[in-house]
C-alpha cells in the first residue's frame, strides 16, 4: 500500500512517501501563506524522488499546525500523535521524545506501540522554538550554520533571559556592545531556549531513551545545550525534520478500511 | 455516529437562576432610587454581613467577569473599559477583575446599562492582596469610604493549626464584624438590624453548603452537570447567598440535580471522560468547554468553582471534604449579633476552601485537588495558567507536577479570566485536541464555534 504522510508546519511543509511501510519519497517545501500550495510542492518532490504518480497514493494523513487547511485526509491527526508514531516506529527503546520546531517545542512520553502517554507544548511565546535561534543568529549577523558552530566554542556560560524573544534579542545587543565574545553569546542564546525546552519536557517526567526531531536539533550547539540541561545523552532520531510526517504516514496505513 | 450512552434533559432551574442574577443586578441598579443603602466590595467579604440594613451590594469580580463578556460579543466596547483603567495607571499584570471595574466607574457606565451606580461605602475583606488595594484605590477615585477587614483564613488542615490559633483567628474576625457593623451604622447613619442580620448569616451558611451538596452530587457517573453550567450557577451564591431568594433556589437545585443522578440523567450523553480544571475560566471564552463536549469530556468541576461558592468542612477521618453542616442542622440557635458574628466568622474561616488557597498553596491545596481527582472519578485535568489572577493561580505548577506525578494527563494554557488579550484560540484549543489524543479519546462530532 503507498500512503502520503504530510506534516503542515508553520515554517515548513514536509511529506514522506510509504511504499508499505518503506519510506521510498521525501520532500519538503517553507509553508507560504498559501498552504495548500506548500504542500502541493512538498508532496510533488516527494512523488518525484519516489518515482510515484499522485493516482498511485491510496491513502493520506495530514498533521502539523495547518492540518485544518487540508481537506480530504483520510487520517488527521495533532502532531503529538504523529511525533509518537514516527518516533517509536524509529526507534522502539525512545520513551520520550522532544520535537523542535520553528514556532512550537513540544515533548512526549511515549508508551507500549507508539501510544502517547503525555505531552507539554511550550506556552505562548516562541522563545523555546526554532525561529528564536533564527531571530538571534540575524540579530548576530552569521548564518545558522556559522552560530551552531560558534557556540560549541564558548567557554563560558552567560545567563540570557529567554523568557521572551524581544527582550532576548535587546539583551543579546547590549552583549554584543559590550564586547562579549560572540561564541558565549551564541552558546547564551542555546542555553536559554534550551533551558525553556528542558523545564517544558521535565513536565512530562522525562525518561531515557530521550529522542530528538524537529529542524531545529539539526543545530549542534542548541543539541548540545538540550543535552547540558536534561542531564541526559539524548538520540538525534533519523531524518529529524521527517518523523511527524512518516508518523502520520504510518498512522494512514494502519487505519482500518 | 457514535450511540449516546446516558439520556439528558435541560435543566430546569437554569431560567430561574437567570432571572435571579438579573434581579440582583436590576436591584443594585435601583437601589439608590428605592432608599436602600447600595455598597460594594468584593465576593469573600462576609456579605452577610450588611444584611443588617435595607440594602444591595454590587459584588466586583462577577461584575469584572461580566464585562470581559463583552470581549466575545462586542470587542470594541469591551476595550473601552480596559483602556480607561489602563490610561489611568493601572497596568495589564493587575488583577482582570479590578482593571474591568474600575474602567467601569472611570467611564461611568453600568454594564448592564445607564451610568455606574452610585455606591455609598465599601466594604472589603483583605483575603487577596489586590482585592484590598482594589477597593482602596476606588475609593481614592469615587471619594467613597471604605472598610477593609483584615481576614486571616485557617491553614490546610494538613498542616495541623493549633486549636488556639483558630480561636484568635476567629476572634480577631468577630472583633472586626463589630467594628464593621458600628462604622456602617455611622456612615448610614441608620440603624443595624439584628434580626435580618442573623438570617443574612443563617442564609449565607446555608447557600454555601446547599452548593458544596450540588458539587458532592457530581461524584456520580454519569455527572448530572458540566462545569460549564455550573459556573453560571455558583455565581448566585457569590453575589447573593445571605439572600432568601438564593437559598430557596439552591433547595430546588439541589432536589433538581439528586433527582438527575437517581434518574441517571447527564450532562453530557457520550461521558467519555471526567476531567476537572484550575483556577477561573476565560470567561469569554467558555467554548473551551464545547470542544470537550465533542470528545465526549465533561469537566465535572474545579477547586475554585466548587470553592468559591461552597461551604466545605474538612472530615479528619476520612481526610477529606464533605459540606459544612449548617448551624440550623446541627441545632444551633442564634440569637444575637455576637452569636451571629461568630457563627458568620466560624463559618467563614473552617468551610471556606479558595480564600485558603489563594493565602496558603502548597500541601494542603494539593491534598485538596488529589480529594477532586479520588471522590470525582477524574481521569484527565485542564490547568489555565491564569494571568489576569495572582490568587488562584498561586502554586499552579506544583499542582500539575503532582498531578503528573500522580499518573494523570494533565493539560496547561496560558490565559487570563477576565482580558482576552492573554488568551490565544487557537493556541488553545489545539492543544486541547493534542490533549484529547494524548488521552486516547476521538472526536465524536464536529465542534461549531458559538452553539
Amino acid at each position: 500500500m503507498i500512503t502520503a504522510g504530510i506534516d503542515l508546519g508553520a515554517t515548513y511543509s514536509k511529506v514522506v512517501i510509504l511504499d508499505d511501510g518503506k519510506v521510498v519519497g521525501k520532500g519538503i517545501s517553507k509553508t507560504t501563506l498559501e498552504p495548500e500550495e506548500s504542500v502541493e510542492k512538498a508532496l510533488n518532490a516527494a512523488l518525484q524522488e519516489a518515482k510515484i504518480d499522485k493516482g498511485q497514493v491510496e491513502r493520506t494523513g495530514v498533521t502539523g499546525s495547518g492540518r485544518r487547511a487540508i481537506k480530504d485526509a483520510d487520517v488527521v491527526a495533532t502532531d503529538v500523535t504523529a511525533d509518537a508514531r514516527g518516533a517509536y516506529h524509529l526507534d522502539k527503546e525512545v520513551k520520550t521524545v522532544i520535537d523542535v520546531g520553528g514556532e512550537d517545542a513540544r515533548a512526549v512520553k511515549v508508551g507500549e506501540n507508539g501510544k502517547v502517554i503525555n505531552s507539554a507544548v511550550n506556552d505562548k511565546c516562541a522563545a523555546g522554538a526554532g525561529a528564536f535561534v533564527e531571530a538571534m543568529s540575524r540579530a548576530m549577523q552569521l548564518s545558522l550554520e556559522e552560530f551552531a558552530e560558534a557556540s560549541l566554542k564558548s567557554t563560558q556560560e552567560i545567563p540570557i533571559n529567554a523568557q521572551c524573544a524581544i527582550f532576548a534579542e535587546s539583551e543579546v545587543v547590549s552583549l554584543i556592545s559590550d564586547e562579549t565574545p560572540r561564541e558565549d553569546i551564541c552558546r547564551a542564546v542555546h542555553d536559554g531556549i534550551a533551558d525553556r525546552i528542558t523545564s517544558m519536557a521535565k513536565r512530562v517526567l522525562v525518561e531515557e531513551k530521550v529522542g530528538l526531531m524537529g529542524g531545529a536539533v539539526m543545530n549542534k550547539g542548541l543539541v548540545e545545550s538540550i543535552r547540558e540541561g536534561l542531564g541526559l545523552d539524548p538520540i538525534i532520531l533519523p531524518d529529524p525534520l521527517f518523523v511527524s510526517a512518516l508518523g502520520i504516514a504510518l498512522m494512514a496505513a494502519d487505519q482500518e478500511d | 455516529m457514535v450511540e449516546k450512552k446516558y439520556k439528558t434533559a435541560p435543566l430546569k432551574s437554569w431560567d430561574k437562576a437567570k432571572e435571579i442574577r438579573l434581579n440582583i443586578y436590576k436591584e443594585i441598579a435601583e437601589a439608590k432610587s428605592k432608599g436602600k443603602v447600595l455598597l460594594g466590595g468584593g465576593a469573600e467579604s462576609l456579605i452577610a454581613l450588611p444584611t443588617g440594613f435595607d440594602y444591595a451590594m454590587l459584588v466586583g469580580e462577577p461584575y469584572g467577569a461580566a464585562i470581559s463578556y463583552l470581549a466575545k460579543s462586542d470587542p470594541d466596547e469591551y476595550m473601552k473599559y480596559v483602556e480607561a483603567s489602563e490610561h489611568a495607571g493601572y497596568p495589564r499584570d493587575l488583577c482582570a477583575y479590578m482593571r474591568n471595574y474600575i474602567g467601569s466607574i472611570l467611564r461611568d457606565k453600568y454594564v448592564f446599562g445607564g451610568p455606574f451606580p452610585k455606591i455609598d461605602f465599601y466594604l472589603q475583606a483583605g483575603f487577596c492582596d489586590t482585592h484590598s488595594k482594589w477597593y482602596q484605590a476606588v475609593s481614592d477615585i469615587t471619594g467613597r469610604p471604605y472598610f477593609s477587614l483584615d481576614l486571616v483564613p485557617f491553614d490546610w488542615e494538613i498542616e495541623g493549626e493549633s486549636e488556639k490559633t483558630k480561636d484568635l483567628k476567629r476572634k480577631y474576625i468577630v472583633d472586626q464584624i463589630h467594628e464593621a457593623i458600628a462604622w456602617m451604622e455611622k456612615q448610614t447613619g441608620r440603624e443595624f438590624n439584628d434580626e435580618t442580620f442573623i438570617q443574612g448569616v443563617l442564609n449565607e451558611c446555608e447557600s454555601t453548603s446547599l452548593w458544596a451538596k450540588v458539587c458532592i452530587a457530581n461524584r456520580a457517573i454519569p455527572a448530572p452537570l458540566d462545569e460549564k453550567t455550573m459556573l453560571s450557577l455558583y455565581v448566585l451564591a457569590v453575589i447573593g447567598r445571605p439572600r432568601n431568594d438564593v437559598v430557596e433556589f439552591y433547595r430546588e437545585l439541589l432536589d433538581e440535580v439528586e433527582d438527575r443522578v437517581a434518574n441517571q440523567i447527564a450532562a453530557n450523553p457520550y461521558e467519555t471522560a471526567r476531567i476537572i480544571t484550575d483556577s477561573q475560566p476565560p470567561w469569554f471564552a467558555l467554548d473551551l468547554f464545547r470542544l470537550l463536549e465533542t470528545y465526549g469530556v465533561v469537566s465535572v468541576g474545579a477547586h475554585y468553582t466548587f470553592g468559591l461558592s461552597g461551604g466545605w468542612e474538612y472530615d479528619e477521618e476520612n481526610k477529606t471534604w464533605e459540606a459544612g453542616k449548617t448551624p440550623q442542622e446541627k441545632g444551633v440557635e442564634v440569637k444575637t449579633r455576637d452569636e451571629a458574628a461568630n457563627v458568620l466568622a466560624d463559618w467563614w474561616l473552617r468551610t471556606g476552601t479558595v480564600c485558603r488557597g489563594v493565602r496558603h498553596s502548597g500541601a494542603g491545596k494539593i491534598q485538596r485537588i488529589m480529594d477532586m481527582v479520588d471522590r470525582w472519578k477524574v481521569d484527565g485535568a485542564i490547568v489555565h495558567l491564569n494571568r489576569g489572577c495572582e490568587g488562584t493561580s498561586l502554586g499552579q505548577m506544583d499542582i500539575v507536577s503532582s498531578l503528573l506525578e500522580r499518573g494523570l494527563p494533565t493539560m496547561t494554557y496560558e490565559g487570563n479570566h477576565a482580558d482576552p488579550r492573554e488568551y490565544d484560540e487557537n493556541r488553545t484549543f489545539a492543544r486541547i485536541e493534542s490533549f484529547m489524543e494524548t488521552m486516547g479519546l476521538k472526536q465524536l462530532y464536529e465542534f461549531k464555534k458559538g452553539e
